[in-house]
Parts: structure tokens; C-alpha cells; sequence
């Protein structure tokens, strides 16, 4: 004789699921209950618990500074961390290199049919954390879900809301010739990480991706070098070469970097020299990039190394006013090169 | 990194340098076979140090450059089809053909990857019983071996929906073409260092006395290609035409046997086009008869593609070192790096593309 629960699956909604599935999505009681489980917990706050559909929150005076970013990345889970560190770091380390203080999030997720819940539970734990240790607020969200195929796994977007402080405003277009140009830490380690995990290679030791919130190192800047600082820029996607092209070309500055004055981590450049990639070009989640007051360039450098995230800071070049627009490295046998933009992806060379 | 600054030494590059300048009585002109040793030249920014003393020709040693607009263009075709994965080595991704690139045929739907070793092609032929994996077998001798190795170990394991689309092409004719070339200027090569880890030297030999030059082995770093050239500069100011060894951690004058034998085992020696050159005699390697399952160009019929090059594109002429790059009038008009005519202007290492950006950047400096 059969009893109930060996019989054939039952087609109504049971309640408890390991993973995301079509339902999630429907607007009803299954997406009701992933909030209630998975996200209220971690976020709740007066805003969030409120449900609106949208959250009024308060800001003193000045003006408020918007970002947005969405955030693709494939392994969801990499050698330190994950896409939510990437989500709540992104976005927080934008609104930084406005000079704003970041304060509020918004968070929209397309969740794909399948996703297995405690892996959601894992990115939302870091979101969570991350948020916390940023001190803003995931304030206003939303659920989507899509069919098995149709997303890989899990996107997330977050728009940040930060405020600006004692008129603190640097800009891409503010570089002077004459500027030091200083990184807040060693280089590529994030896409080298995401790499090393999804080609299935390992190397004698591990590399892990740098996310980080910056915002700190940028308040710190900002107390003690207030407008010194000329330039803030956080080196994602297209890594440090990219980043200077930008700034270089808004502001109608030259750059000049020293090859050996840049931090780069041994197993890092190990792994890009064996897949024929430049470090300059791999994506940073958690290293900036400033140009201040030549001045001022020791004490910044003292200043980004008082914070872990900061502790591999070092000058690694300058601005002038020379082939404006163009970043040029002096390298270790005395010559010069252009570093340039790339035209798309950097890809592994044969020769 | 062990063994990787030990070979980027500022302090000794810097010493070289001097050397050389020292050494040359006047401004010789070489050329650097290989693509790799074209980057790290262009990424140390060694040919301006060495103006003066050395003229550094880039030659036609970037395999990625040279494959023929013909089979970019069969591997396009192939790549397009639904029942096909094709796979390739990375940069060979973004190389024109006719009407677009592998990017852009991966974007309408066809199934492209890039694969590190070809064993990882065979190994998704097994795991795709269903599919047609193609790989792309390009390159000089150093990629030779273990391209032969994946079609001997697809036989070997019976994988019959795996082959490849070879490329092949071998460096002692192309160094041959250049030099019988009647208004030839290069007196001195440097030969790929990898390609002789392969083949060893013994090929270089007569090359060297029939035509009076110096050829040195050369390996890749900073200082292996500066002590390269400064073994060449002195050779040349010596009026010795000889094969010498800078790469000596690598390179035995009989390379390494058993690759070779594996390599001529599976490939034969063939005719073959190089992209902005033309059919240089004897110049590739085809497979053999008895592994024409293996040949994508069999098996797909891919004979009736056929492809010319644009004729306003002068890369033979700038590969050769007769014309610099800003003397083709194409040059930065109809060919960019974003927008390729030939191969040179194709691998960011290509002398046109160097030219194109160092251009822009003593404009820069003049004020212009």
C-alpha cells in the first residue's frame, strides 16, 4: 500500500524549497515568503519593512550624489567573496569617488529558476555584511525571476543615494599637471581570482579578489587633504590602463607612470605572464586611483596605508602636460610605452 | 615570481644597453622573427632606447597575423554553423576576415570558445557526441607539437567529431623569403627562441652562411632579447655570419626529438599563404594523408572559400622592412587598429599598430 508522501509530487506550492523556483516570481504568496525568508531578515530596516513601493528617507542639506551599477559575474562565488561584496562594494566605492558618504541602497535582483536557495542565502549574507560595515542602508528592492537558461544563476543591480560633505567634489576633469598619481593598493586581483576559478587553473597560492569599500580611505582624503585631492576614480572593469586613459582624456593631462613603482602582487603577475594578459588592463573591485597635489602626495600614500584595504598604497607616477590625453610608462631599460585603451576584452596570447 | 625579474633586471638591462651602443659602429639593421619577442620589444619600449645603434624590424613571426584572410574566413564559416563548436586560442577571436570577426559570429548565435591547450578541444568532443568540435591549429613549430598531439590522441581515443582547421607555418622559409628578396635591409635576425626549444638550430645553418648573416637563438625577457641583439651587433661588427645560442636555458642544437617526431608523424610539410605576404613554397605544415578525418577542410568541403587580399593593403612591404608603416597609404585612412586591413596593423604588437599609437604620441609631443 502507498502512503501520501511516496506517491507522485504533489503540483501545489509545498513551502519549503531548496531552490528559486517560477514562483518566486509570481507576485503571490511564494514571493511573499521569499522576501519574508531571505531578505527581511538581513535588510529589515524601518524603510524596508514598510513594503512601499518605494522608500522616503531623509538627508541633511547639500546635494545627493546617484549611482548605479549591475553586476554580472561568473563563478557567483569567487576566492574572496562573492556577487553580493561585489554588489554593495561597487556601488558604495562609486558614490566614494564622487566624494559623497554613501548612506542608502537599493537592491533589484533577477534571480534565475533553480538558483539553489542557500547559495542566494550566501550572496545576500554578504550583502548584508557588507552594507553594515559601509554603514548604508538597503532601503528599497525588488524580486524578479526568470526561466532556467534565460540568466546565469543570479544579476544584481544596486543605485546608491550618498551625500556630499564640507563641498568636497573631485572630479575626472580636475587633474593638473603635476599631480602625483597614487593607487590605494596591488593590482588585478580580482579579475585574476574570477579568472584563475573559472579556466580551473590553480596556482601554488591562492589569489583572491580585492572587493572592498573604499569609502573610508576616501573620508580619510577628505579630512586631512580636502580639495588637494583633485581625482578619484575606482579601477573595475579595464583595470588601471583604462581608468587613467578616462581621466587623462576629461582632463586634458598626460600621464606618466614608472614601471617598477607599480604594486603588483607576485602570484598575480606569475598568473597573467603564463595567459598572456597585462595586469594594467585586469579589473580592480577594490583599489582607487587618485590624483592630488604633488604636495600632498606622501601624505596621501601614509593615509590610504592606515586602512588594510589601503595598506599596498604607493605613487606610481604623475601628471603632465605633455601628449595630453595619453598614458605613457617609463619601463625598466629606460624606454617609454603607450599604454592605451583596448578596443574590447583583453585576450590570452598565443605568441 | 622566481626566474621572472631575475631576467627584467633594470639595473643590468640599463648595462646592455650601454654595450651595444658601445659595440656598433653603426646603426645595423635586425629583425626579430617572433610575435612574442615584437611584444616584449614594444612593451619595454627597447627598440627607442636602442635607435641609435639597432634598427628593429618586427617580422612576420605573430601566427595570429599572418593566418591567411582565407582561413579566417573558413573559420568563420565553420564557427556559423549550428552543428559546430569551434574553438581557437583567444587572440585569434578578434582577427578580420572578410566580413567580420569570430566576436561577431559568436554574438549571432554561433557556439565559439577559447580553449587554452587543444587537448581541451578533444576532451569537449567527448563530452559533445552530438557536435562537430573544430579547433583552430595556428601558429609556428612551438604550438606544432601539441596541436599534433590532439589529432593523435583523437585517433588514439576514437573521437571522430573532432577535427581541426590548420594553419601552420614554419619560420626558416619565411626568414628564407625575406632574405632573397632583392632590396632585403635586414642583416641580422633574431630566431624565436621557442620555435628552436622545438626544432633546435640545426636549420639556421646554412641559412646563415649561404646568406652572410648572423641568426641568434633569442628568448623572451627583457635581457634575454637585449643580450640577443647585442650577440648579433658584435657578430656583425666582427663580419661573422654564425648560429649562436643567447637562449641556452632553453635551446639544444637538436631541440627536442620527440616533438619533432610527433609533429612529423601527424603533419606534412605544405605550401601555405601568409596574410599580407602571399605563398611562401614550403612554408607550412597540412596533416598527413592517413589523418584526413582530422581535416576540418575535408571534412566541411571549405575548398570553394577562397578570399583575396585587399590589394591598397602594402603588409608584405612593411613585414619585409621596406616601407615603414606611415608610407602605405592606407595607414590610418581605411586601416585602424579598430578597423584592420592587414596583419599588421591586427595584433596590438603589429608594426602598424605600434606605429599608429606612437604616432599619436610624437604628435603629441611636437605640440601637434
Amino acid at each position: 500500500m502507498t502512503t501520501l508522501t511516496s506517491g507522485p509530487a504533489c503540483p501545489a506550492p509545498r513551502g519549503v524549497y531548496d531552490r528559486v523556483q517560477l514562483g518566486h516570481g509570481s507576485g503571490g504568496k511564494m514571493s511573499a515568503q521569499l522576501l519574508r525568508d531571505h531578505f527581511l531578515p538581513r535588510f529589515g530596516n524601518p524603510h524596508l519593512d514598510a513594503l512601499g513601493d518605494g522608500a522616503v528617507v531623509p538627508v541633511t542639506g547639500g546635494e545627493i550624489v546617484l549611482s548605479t551599477d549591475t553586476f554580472v559575474v561568473h563563478p557567483l562565488e569567487f576566492p574572496g567573496g562573492n556577487i553580493g561584496h561585489l554588489a554593495v562594494h561597487g556601488t558604495v566605492n562609486d558614490l566614494a569617488m564622487m566624494g559623497a558618504k554613501p548612506r542608502y541602497l537599493s537592491a533589484g535582483f533577477v534571480l534565475e529558476e533553480g538558483l539553489p536557495l542557500d547559495l542566494l542565502g550566501r550572496v545576500l549574507d554578504a550583502m548584508e555584511q557588507a552594507a553594515d560595515d559601509a554603514g548604508v542602508t538597503v532601503v528599497t528592492g525588488d524580486t524578479k525571476v526568470v526561466d532556467r537558461g534565460k540568466a546565469d544563476g543570479l544579476f544584481v543591480n544596486t543605485t546608491g543615494v550618498g551625500v556630499l560633505v564640507d563641498g568636497f567634489r573631485p572630479e575626472p576633469t580636475a587633474a593638473r599637471a603635476g599631480d602625483a598619481v597614487i593607487v590605494s593598493g596591488p593590482l588585478a586581483r580580482h579579475g585574476m581570482a574570477v579568472m584563475a576559478v573559472r579556466e580551473g587553473f590553480s596556482f601554488e597560492s591562492e589569489i583572491t579578489s580585492d572587493t572592498a569599500n573604499l569609502a573610508p580611505l576616501v573620508a580619510a582624503l577628505r579630512d586631512e587633504l580636502g580639495s588637494r585631492v583633485h581625482v578619484l576614480r575606482d579601477a573595475t572593469r579595464g583595470g588601471l590602463a583604462s581608468a587613467l586613459n578616462e581621466i587623462a582624456a576629461a582632463s586634458g593631462v598626460g600621464v606618466e607612470l614608472e614601471d617598477g613603482s607599480i604594486p603588483i602582487p607576485g602570484p598575480v603577475q606569475a598568473a597573467c605572464e603564463m595567459l598572456g594578459l597585462d595586469p594594467l588592463y585586469v579589473a580592480n573591485e577594490g583599489v582607487l586611483v587618485a590624483f592630488v597635489d604633488a604636495g600632498a602626495s606622501q601624505d596621501a600614500v601614509r593615509i590610504l596605508r592606515s586602512f588594510p584595504q589601503g595598506a599596498g598604497a604607493a605613487a606610481i607616477g604623475s601628471a603632465v602636460g605633455e601628449h595630453t590625453g595619453m598614458v605613457i610608462l617609463r619601463t625598466g631599460v629606460g624606454g617609454t610605452r603607450v599604454v592605451d585603451m583596448l578596443p574590447g576584452d583583453q585576450l590570452p596570447r598565443i605568441c | 615570481m622566481k626566474y621572472l625579474a631575475e631576467y627584467r633586471d633594470p639595473t643590468l638591462a640599463r648595462a646592455l644597453v650601454d654595450r651595444i651602443r658601445r659595440t656598433a659602429t653603426r646603426r645595423w639593421t635586425l629583425m626579430e622573427v617572433c610575435g612574442g619577442q615584437t611584444h616584449t620589444i614594444v612593451k619595454q619600449g627597447i627598440n627607442e632606447v636602442l635607435s641609435e645603434a639597432v634598427e628593429m624590424i618586427h617580422g612576420p613571426g605573430c601566427p595570429v597575423c599572418v593566418t591567411p584572410l582565407e582561413q579566417i574566413d573558413r573559420a568563420l564559416h565553420l564557427a556559423a554553423r549550428p552543428d559546430v563548436i569551434f574553438t581557437s586560442f583567444g587572440d585569434m577571436l578578434r582577427v578580420p576576415g572578410s566580413e567580420c570577426d569570430l566576436f561577431q559570429v559568436k554574438s549571432r548565435g554561433g557556439n565559439v570558445r577559447i580553449v587554452y591547450s587543444p587537448l581541451d578541444a578533444v576532451e569537449l568532443a567527448r563530452q559533445n557526441p552530438d557536435r562537430e568540435v573544430v579547433f583552430f591549429a595556428v601558429g609556428f613549430e612551438t604550438t606544432a607539437p601539441a596541436n599534433a598531439m590532439a589529432v593523435w590522441r583523437a585517433r588514439e581515443l576514437g573521437v571522430e567529431n573532432f577535427s581541426v582547421l590548420v594553419s601552420h607555418v614554419t619560420v626558416p622559409p619565411a626568414i628564407e623569403a625575406i632574405l632573397e628578396a632583392p632590396d632585403n635591409r635586414v642583416r641580422g635576425f633574431l630566431a624565436a627562441g621557442h620555435v628552436c626549444t622545438v626544432m633546435g638550430w640545426t636549420e639556421y645553418e646554412p641559412l646563415a652562411q649561404r646568406y652572410r648573416v648572423p641568426i641568434v637563438v633569442t628568448g623572451f625577457e627583457p635581457l634575454d632579447i637585449l643580450e640577443g641583439i647585442w650577440m648579433a651587433v658584435q657578430q656583425l661588427e666582427e663580419g661573422r655570419h654564425e648560429v649562436e645560442n643567447q637562449y641556452v636555458r632553453s635551446v639544444r642544437r637538436d631541440g627536442n626529438r620527440p616533438a619533432q617526431e610527433l609533429v612529423s608523424r601527424v603533419f606534412q610539410v605544405v605550401d601555405r599563404g601568409w596574410r599580407g605576404i602571399g605563398v611562401i613554397p614550403r612554408s607550412g605544415l597540412g596533416l598527413r594523408e592517413e589523418f584526413r578525418a582530422f581535416d576540418a577542410e575535408r571534412k566541411f568541403e571549405l575548398d570553394a572559400i577562397r578570399a583575396d587580399e585587399p590589394a591598397e593593403c602594402l603588409a608584405g612591404d612593411v613585414l619585409r622592412g621596406r616601407i615603414k608603416p606611415f608610407q602605405c597609404p592606407a595607414f590610418g585612412e581605411s586601416c585602424t587598429p579598430e578597423s584592420p586591413l592587414g596583419a599588421p596593423m591586427v595584433s596590438s604588437e603589429g608594426a602598424c599598430a605600434a606605429y599608429f599609437r606612437f604616432g599619436r604620441l610624437s604628435r603629441a609631443a611636437a605640440g601637434g
